[in-house]
């Protein structure tokens, strides 16, 4: 087997005396498509912080491509190609739709931080900006503020600057949080395109978005995966089951009843 | 492979928005000695030059990079006294690299020094944001301060040092002696600093300087360091701030240790604030405005500084745009359509603070006058104000009273259209 995209072992975490991630092993071939579920509070958000840099591991140990990179900064995670989106809308509201994106293109092509050069003289940069628009539907609002997008544009907005980058492992926390039905599909169908031959994993509340999106599925409940699977072996887990109570047991039901 | 081309503004808004202004810019600069200025005009639109410079370096910090500095006088400061010293040392002539340096030149010895002062203060400082931040630099403005009247050799003590910057070789014709010479000396710098900038605005780190202001998380996750960006952006801010202490230099011929102190330091937060952060152009409005009041308005009343502080209480409270917030909201109204209402409003809240300001004044003059016991009296237009005279309480309950009631009534109106 190559080089997973991603891989996580004995990862842990602890705030104070409370432990938040106990010790989490997760492997991610290269082009894989994960989601992570599991009850609130499991510890998704927290996981999704410690892979990208947020708060430093407490034990264990985060390689992406072979390389370690648990306990560096998230800016030097982000320059080794990971990139991720947040669970509450995290744009740049005072700048247009394009400022934005470009934001997300500049240091991936190599202007970092340089002061010599004028943004508007920098082809490239432009070009990238509008095929991330463009890719993500956003070209005819590029010139609007982000902060008067609607909500959902925002999220898509959310997922443009994640892309912009070039990154190869994508993590999308929720990014189909608060949306109406027909918005979410074409969410899906956005992150479905966006992503393709990238490695992404997701944490999604939709069940349906979840089991039509991954091709596999880990169940995160009090810190550790109780579950690692195709959807259908999720489908079938009585484990599973038993860790889903009240609503979300019956959108289980529904969306593996939906499905079969 | 399609272009995006359509995506940037177009070469005429480019032309429009970034070309002309700096081209009217210089063109105003040109035209200003056509009018013969007094020698007090020259030496008031000098210190507005190097205000221009000053407020906009400090705009760098905390209107572009969202940080509140409290002690930017430091790199303006300890620029002035490099170009001076320079200055010194094209005097004695001792060197061959300052012996050919000409005095016209020293706002460049003013930038490095204040980059290098950028560059080691901003280390520790920019570690940390947001009250931190502020606190630290609070910290160093009061350190420097301290040390300018320690070290006598680079501060010159209470004394401050002195040069003479009819010295040294000779650039454009000019041997910047009279006030005319200065004048030009000044105007370029001022254009080169605004351009200068303006153009950092434009570049990769000047944007992500803004995006750092706005949300500092997310910068981290497109692969920037945000402390690296407000690092860079300092060490500007500061070599800026030596440019303009450069130009002080040269033009005042001396710096004292009160040039690091705290005082320089809020007057430029002031500038920056009044003139508007949020435009580029607000520092300049800001600067003008203020080194106006400063040294006019100081002639008309010695209660000069209440103004000005409840001109900043003002703006703080009602018009966080700043002047240039002002200024650009009216060119709004102007130019779209259903103006006259809006514009009506408008006139009638301006009448009203006039109103209420003009009772403000009256008490304030007629207190200060009467405060300070050397019985002097207020009197403006022929009138006999005193602090016992029933005119004087008459007039200013009355216009305080007038300017409330209009400002009242638009608000109602207001609400009513609302």
């Amino acid at each position: 087997m190559s080089t997973p995209a991603l891989s996580i072992n004995g990862l842990k975490k602890n705030f104070g005396p409370a432990e938040i991630i106990c010790g989490v092993d997760l492997d991610l071939a290269p082009g894989e498509r994960h989601a992570i579920i599991g009850p609130n509070g499991a510890g998704k958000s927290t996981l999704f912080n410690l892979i990208s840099g947020l708060y430093t591991p407490t034990a264990g140990s985060v390689k992406l491509n072979g390389e370690e990179i648990a306990g560096r900064s998230p800016h030097a995670i982000n320059r080794m190609g990971l990139s991720r989106s947040f669970q509450v809308s995290n744009i740049f509201a005072n700048m247009t739709v394009r400022e934005n994106v470009r934001c997300g293109v500049l240091y991936s092509l190599g202007y970092g931080y340089s002061f010599w050069r004028n943004v508007g003289n920098l082809r490239e940069v432009q070009q990238k900006t509008g095929e991330v628009l463009e890719r993500v539907g956003l070209l005819d609002k590029a010139h609007l503020p982000a902060a008067l997008l609607p909500y959902a544009d925002q999220r898509t907005l959310e997922i443009a600057i994640t892309i912009a980058g070039g990154a190869d492992v994508i993590l999308l926390d929720e990014p189909t949080a608060g949306m109406s039905h027909s918005e979410t599909d074409r969410a899906v169908a956005l992150i479905e395109q966006a992503t393709a031959d990238k490695t992404l994993i997701v944490v999604e509340h939709d069940m349906g978005v979840v089991f039509n999106l991954a091709d596999r599925i880990s169940v995160l409940v009090y810190g550790q995966i109780i579950a690692t699977g195709t959807p259908e072996e999720i489908r079938g887990d009585s484990r599973v089951r038993e860790a889903y109570l009240g609503d979300e047991d019956e959108q289980l039901a529904l969306a593996t009843g939906g499905a079969q | 492979m399609q272009s995006y081309e359509h995506l940037a503004p177009s070469r005429a808004v480019k032309i429009r928005q970034r070309f002309v202004p700096f081209v009217v810019m210089a063109l105003v600069l040109a035209v200003i000695p056509v009018f013969d200025p007094s020698r007090t005009m020259y030496s008031l639109m000098a210190a507005m030059g190097i205000n221009i410079v000053f407020a906009l370096s400090y705009n760098m910090l905390l209107g572009r990079g969202g940080l509140l500095s409290f002690g930017h006088a430091v790199y303006f400061g300890l620029g002035g006294y490099a170009a001076l010293h320079a200055m010194n040392a094209i005097d004695a002539g001792d060197s061959a690299f300052w012996g050919n340096y000409p005095v016209f030149m020293l706002p460049v010895v003013g930038f490095a020094m204040g980059a290098l002062a950028g560059a080691i203060i901003g280390w520790p400082s920019c570690k940390r944001s947001g009250v931190p931040f502020a606190m630290i630099s609070l910290g160093v403005a009061e350190l420097v301060a301290a040390a300018g009247y320690m070290f006598g050799s680079f501060f010159g003590g209470e004394m401050g040092v002195t040069g003479d910057r009819m010295v040294g070789p000779q650039l454009f014709g000019l041997s910047m002696g009279p006030v005319e010479d200065v004048y030009w000396f000044i105007a370029f710098w001022t254009f080169v600093g605004t351009l200068g900038i303006y153009a950092f605005t434009r570049t990769p780190i000047g944007k992500m300087s803004e995006a750092t202001r706005d949300n500092p998380e997310r910068v981290q996750f497109v692969g920037y360091d945000p402390n690296r960006v407000r690092y860079l952006v300092f060490i500007f801010a500061g070599a800026f701030a030596g440019l303009a202490g450069g130009m002080a230099a040269v033009n005042y011929e001396i710096f004292t240790p009160e040039s690091v102190s705290l005082i320089p330091s809020g007057l430029v937060l002031l500038m920056a604030y009044i003139g508007g952060i949020r435009y580029f152009t607000g520092p300049i409005m800001g600067a003008i405005l203020l080194t106006y009041m400063q040294s006019m308005l100081s002639d008309y009343s010695e209660a000069w500084l209440l103004y000005l502080g409840l001109l900043f209480i003002a703006i703080v409270m009602y018009a966080p745009g700043g002047v240039a917030g002002i200024v650009f909201g009216l060119l709004d109204i102007f130019r779209h359509d259903g103006t006259r209402e809006v514009l009506t409003r408008r006139v009638k809240q301006a009448v009203g603070v006039a109103l209420a300001f003009t009772g403000l004044v009256i008490l304030t003059e007629v207190a200060v006058r009467w405060s300070n016991g050397y019985g002097e009296v207020f009197e403006p237009f022929g009138l006999h104000l005193g602090i016992d005279t029933p005119l004087s309480w008459v007039l200013i309950v009355g216009f305080f009273a007038a300017g409330f009631v209009t400002l009242r009534l638009t608000r109602n109106k207001e609400e009513g259209a609302a």
